[in-house]
């Protein structure tokens, strides 16, 4: 790695390509690295020939890239988070394989694995988690609330404009140089210019820093439509619980990306122009760091999680026929956890070296966290008592949440203890903690909405066998992969070791490979469900849109919905507004008169930042300085260019409307309702004979 | 939700006369808010920094050498002037005052913004005459993460002002326009807040505890 | 006179109070720190409560937060914009400040 970046290439050379490395030093290590490249290359090289060959360039750039409907960008994000999850998933079987075959060294190289656990971490909650879950949010919240679209539509495009490009850092971090070697977190000073000259730490930057913002935008986004654009009589105590997780969430988006954009442009600065806020010399200080660090890591695991309780909340609900439970418990209890995860992030740092006193008072705050929690827990539990409960895909993936998060969150509580902590910081124990939380809680909540909510979103429901072999894979491969970590983590096994050297360890570490084996197939069996459902479509066409006697407003519209979301604003009376309707037989109502509906405009000013942006990034990594410096302007350019825009919005006239809206009433009408037991057969078509009685 | 007749959203607003912009701007001003609140955290931040690192010298220079109340005085009477005057601009707006008075009150806000800006570049250049460069230490490491941070979103607010200046002569008083004027109020206001507080934690605070 | 230009009048005397409200805190200020120097924590104390006066008649005179009805959701949204960031400065500073005396960069 040159460090002079004079040129104007900056320090971009022949040897920042991993080939180079393999040409010089064929190992088993630069053959991963290498084979990671290709994947990347070849996948590249596949995406643009099939949108060639298939001549889908067009309707690419007209139908989605340029638009500014909140349901299409929610698509988006979510094709983004499971493209993102392939690679996360690969890299943990990678982990898990380099470990099980020690003791020793293993077949890679110490900084390879390194880097595996830095993306791995980086992208399972940046470009992962965050965006599933506020793609979710972006497709389902102005539905659930009776709104057109969210309320800032291009800004909405704009953060799934930053949020792709800081992903994208990551993958030509394989191709081009290497990534950051200090973990998720990266702690300075080893990410510091003194110990890590290299453009490393510099990725990682930039990806947070601009993820960062697109992030910030979509909280302020989704906090704004929930406050301002609720339908008429939709009031704070009618919102679906789905969208009270998400105000919060985005409320707590608002308040914790602030430090992490602070921390990471701080260390920018450390490192690019010689500050020394962490450096070890002239009154640096490191600990600023881990401190502001978490101060956004606390909030942020809430921030994935709460909307995971929301999904859960509504899939509880529906499969159970039931009211949920204990609904203004649910509200406060979700907001005391979003207020409390303000107060707690000194326990990522017990072992910083604070005094006890410290410890023990955010020690217990951290165990109040189980309180709001445990409310939860016993709600769900409730809703589910006396329900007739369907064992749906979803349902499947909420049981299984239910009995593995408590084990997960318990173990949470047992860390909470700074003494305990004391012990098993920095083991895997720990590692097993947060994938217990992380996986059951957020990514089956998510899977669990996917499944869920695909019908709404494509028309046509998708394979329910495969569903289950996905959750029986899932469950399995999680269990045997992060089980035994708690022990081998008990036994102290340091976390992030590429070697090890104890034999006791070995059984458990070729135990947690063959789960991460389980957990690649369970990835693959998502994959397959998709393609075998989308050849099976005509047979699971649910076109009048409410396929699983559902409660709130995204189910009383056709599925998929048209781009307006309603011809006509509902006006809300009841909470679960769509079941009360179900009830009392008003669910599908003709209105007597239409008007025009304004809808946004495409615009292509998300995807030019969003390259703009990207190319900024890859400069600066590089310290291309001409190039960084042109890219600012042209980014600052567009966006006023785009500010002097004065058309932004196009009718679509009433009687079209009027035509969509009578062409699916007729279908309505015309649809056999059938009952529950028939849920997954061809029958189905969208219409549901209410079986709600149990609400009462 | 209910609300006083003549205001749909709080704080600054349009006022009756232009009801279709004022119910316009309602959203996205309380989405500005919103994101002021979360600008406010990252200067909180970063005056936690230079708080915790005020001793962290380093033995370099610190703020008895380095601060000059004169000239932070200076720019605090013109920053709180150019808070006045894009009040006045506001004013000017929602009174349906001519056209011209509202260029004017922004031209004369952009004068005092440039204005603030030499002042403090200068600052900046006279400190690092002195050894007060970021480089130095800790201390002036928070320095200049949090002053000049300040400095940007006062440039950014000429940026501002400029472009809507120019967009408010081409397009005229739409809604649109409207409701970027009261936003960029909020803003302008908003960043003398700030300035209070860097007077007083970064400023005295340096000088009674550094 | 009618009722327009009386409200504007109305209005603009509104932001002059704001504005001389402020100066004269911030030529109090000034003044105090001049007059007495900057070395005591009791001067600090008196700035500082000064500062925290001008900013709550900005607040109140250029930003027009009251507790009136129509201002209360801004009202909500800076108080616990305040509480957030009150956790977040304060724990901040207990916490350094708790490090940096065990870790003796700074004298006991």
């Amino acid at each position: 790695m040159t460090t002079n970046g004079s040129g104007f290439f900056g320090r971009l050379d022949w040897d920042s390509f991993p080939i180079a490395g393999l040409i010089q030093n064929p190992n088993t290590n630069e053959i991963v690295a290498n084979a990671a490249a290709a994947i990347v290359i070849v996948g590249v090289i596949i995406v643009v020939g099939a949108l060639t060959w298939f001549r889908l360039w067009g309707p690419l750039w007209r139908d989605w890239l340029t638009s500014t409907d909140h349901k299409k960008i929610g698509i988006m994000y979510i094709v983004f988070a499971i493209v993102m999850l392939a690679r996360g998933v690969l890299e943990g079987v990678v982990m898990r394989a380099q470990q099980a075959a020690g003791p020793g060294d293993g077949f890679l190289e110490a900084e390879h694995f390194a880097e595996l656990f830095s993306t791995h971490g980086t992208i399972m909650i940046f470009f992962v988690a965050v965006p599933f879950v506020f793609g979710l949010a972006n497709f389902l919240v102005p539905l659930m609330i009776g709104a057109r679209d969210v309320a800032f539509p291009v800004m909405n495009q704009i953060s799934l404009g930053l949020t792709v490009s800081a992903g994208m850092m990551l993958m030509v971090s394989l191709v081009v140089g290497e990534f950051s070697t200090g973990g998720w977190t990266a702690y300075p000073p080893y990410t510091g210019a003194a110990f890590n000259p290299g453009v490393g730490p510099d990725y990682w930057i930039w990806a947070i820093v601009v993820s960062g913002i697109g992030t910030t935008l979509t909280g302020i986004n989704f906090a704004v439509t929930i406050y301002k654009l609720r339908a008429p009589g939709m009031k704070f105590m009618r919102l679906p619980m789905y969208c009270w997780t998400i105000i919060c969430s985005s409320i707590l988006i608002v308040f914790a990306m602030p430090p992490l954009g602070v921390a990471a442009l701080m260390l920018a600065a450390d490192r690019y122009l010689d500050f020394h806020f962490f450096t070890n010399d002239l009154g640096g200080n490191m600990m600023n760091y881990a401190n502001l660090f978490w101060l956004f890591g606390h909030p942020e695991v809430y921030l994935l999680v709460l909307p995971a309780y929301g999904i859960y909340s509504e899939v509880f609900a529906t499969f159970s026929a039931k009211r949920l439970y204990g609904y203004n418990s649910l509200v406060i209890a979700t907001m005391s956890i979003a207020v409390l995860s303000f107060t707690v992030w000194l326990h990522h740092f017990f072992t910083m070296g604070q005094s006890a006193l410290i410890n023990a008072v955010f020690g217990i705050a951290t165990m109040l966290i189980a309180i709001p929690t445990g409310v939860k827990v016993y709600d769900w539990m409730a809703t589910l008592f006396r329900g007739r409960i369907r064992f749906s895909v979803p349902m499947l993936y909420g049981l299984s949440f239910l009995m593995l998060f408590v084990i997960g969150g318990l173990s949470g509580v047992i860390l909470a203890n700074p003494t305990v902590d004391y012990q098993v910081h920095n083991t895997l124990f720990l590692v097993a903690h947060f994938h217990n939380v992380l996986l059951p809680g957020v990514l089956f909540g998510l899977l669990a909405g996917y499944n869920y909510w695909f019908p709404k979103a494509f028309g046509f429901r998708l394979n329910e066998a495969w569903g289950r072999v996905s959750v029986a894979l899932w469950t399995v491969g999680f269990m045997v992969t992060f089980l035994p970590l708690y022990f081998v983590g008990l036994m102290g096994m340091p976390r992030r070791s590429f070697s090890w050297e104890d034999p006791s360890f070995h059984p458990y570490m070729i135990i947690a490979v063959v789960g991460a084996l389980i957990i690649l197939a369970a990835l693959l069996s998502v994959v397959v469900q998709l393609w075998i459902s989308i050849r099976n479509r005509e047979k699971t066409r649910v076109p009048v849109g409410d396929p699983w006697d559902a409660r709130t407003l995204e189910w009383s519209i056709p599925a998929p919905p048209p781009p307006y979301n309603f011809a006509i604003i509902p006006h809300v009376t009841d909470r679960d507004n769509f079941a009360a309707a179900k009830e009392r037989g008003t669910a599908y109502p003709s209105p007597d008169a239409y008007e025009d509906i304004s809808v946004p405009l495409n615009t292509g000013i998300g995807f030019i930042l969003c390259v703009l942006s990207g190319v900024w990034m890859f400069a600066l990594v590089w310290w291309i300085w001409w190039l960084a410096l042109l890219m600012s302007v042209l980014m600052l350019a567009s966006f006023i260019a785009w500010t002097f825009k004065s058309e932004t919005e196009r009718i679509i006239p009433a009687e079209e409307i009027r035509r969509q809206h009578e062409a699916w009433l007729d279908l309505v009408h015309n649809s056999q309702p059938v009952d529950r037991d028939y849920e997954t057969a061809p029958e189905n078509r969208g219409l549901a004979r209410p079986d709600l009685e149990a609400a009462t | 939700m209910k609300r006083a007749p003549t205001h749909s959203y709080p704080g600054l607003n349009l006022g009756r006369r232009h009801a279709s912009a004022d119910k316009a701007s309602e959203v996205v001003t309380f989405g500005f808010w919103v994101f002021l609140m979360s600008d406010l955290v990252y200067f909180g931040l970063m005056f936690a920094i230079y708080i915790t690192m005020i001793d962290a010298q380093a033995g370099g220079p610190g703020p008895a050498e380095l601060f000059d109340l004169k000239s932070i005085f200076a720019q605090t009477l013109i920053l709180l002037t150019s808070s006045l005057t894009v009040g006045l601009a506001m004013l000017a707006l929602k009174y349906n005052l001519p056209r011209w008075r509202i260029v004017f009150w922004f031209c004369v806000t952009l004068v005092l913004g440039l204005c603030f800006l030499f002042l403090e570049i200068r600052d900046f250049m006279s400190m690092a005459e002195k050894g007060g460069i970021p480089q130095r230490s800790g201390f002036l490491s928070a320095f200049y993460g949090l002053v000049p941070l300040h400095g940007l979103h006062v440039t950014a607010g000429c940026i501002w002002l400029i472009v809507l200046g120019i967009q408010l002569r081409v397009f005229g008083l739409t809604d649109l326009l409207m409701s970027r004027v009261v936003r960029l109020a909020l803003f302008w206001h908003f960043l003398d807040l700030i300035w209070i507080g860097i007077i007083t934690i970064v400023y005295f605070g340096g000088l009674t505890y550094g | 006179m009618d009722k327009r230009s009386e409200m504007h009048r109305r209005e603009r005397r509104r932001y002059v109070i704001g504005y001389g409200g402020s100066l004269l805190l911030t030529f109090a200020v000034f003044g105090i720190a001049y007059r007495y120097g900057i070395e005591t924590p009791g001067v600090y104390l008196a700035i500082s409560l000064l500062g925290l006066a001008q900013l709550i008649v900005q607040l109140v005179y250029f930003l027009h937060i009251d507790r009136r009805r129509s201002s209360r959701e801004d009202l909500d949204l800076i108080l616990f914009s305040t509480m957030v960031l009150l956790i977040i400065i304060l724990g901040t500073v207990w916490i350094m400040g708790n490090l940096a005396v065990r870790m003796h960069t700074i004298p006991m």
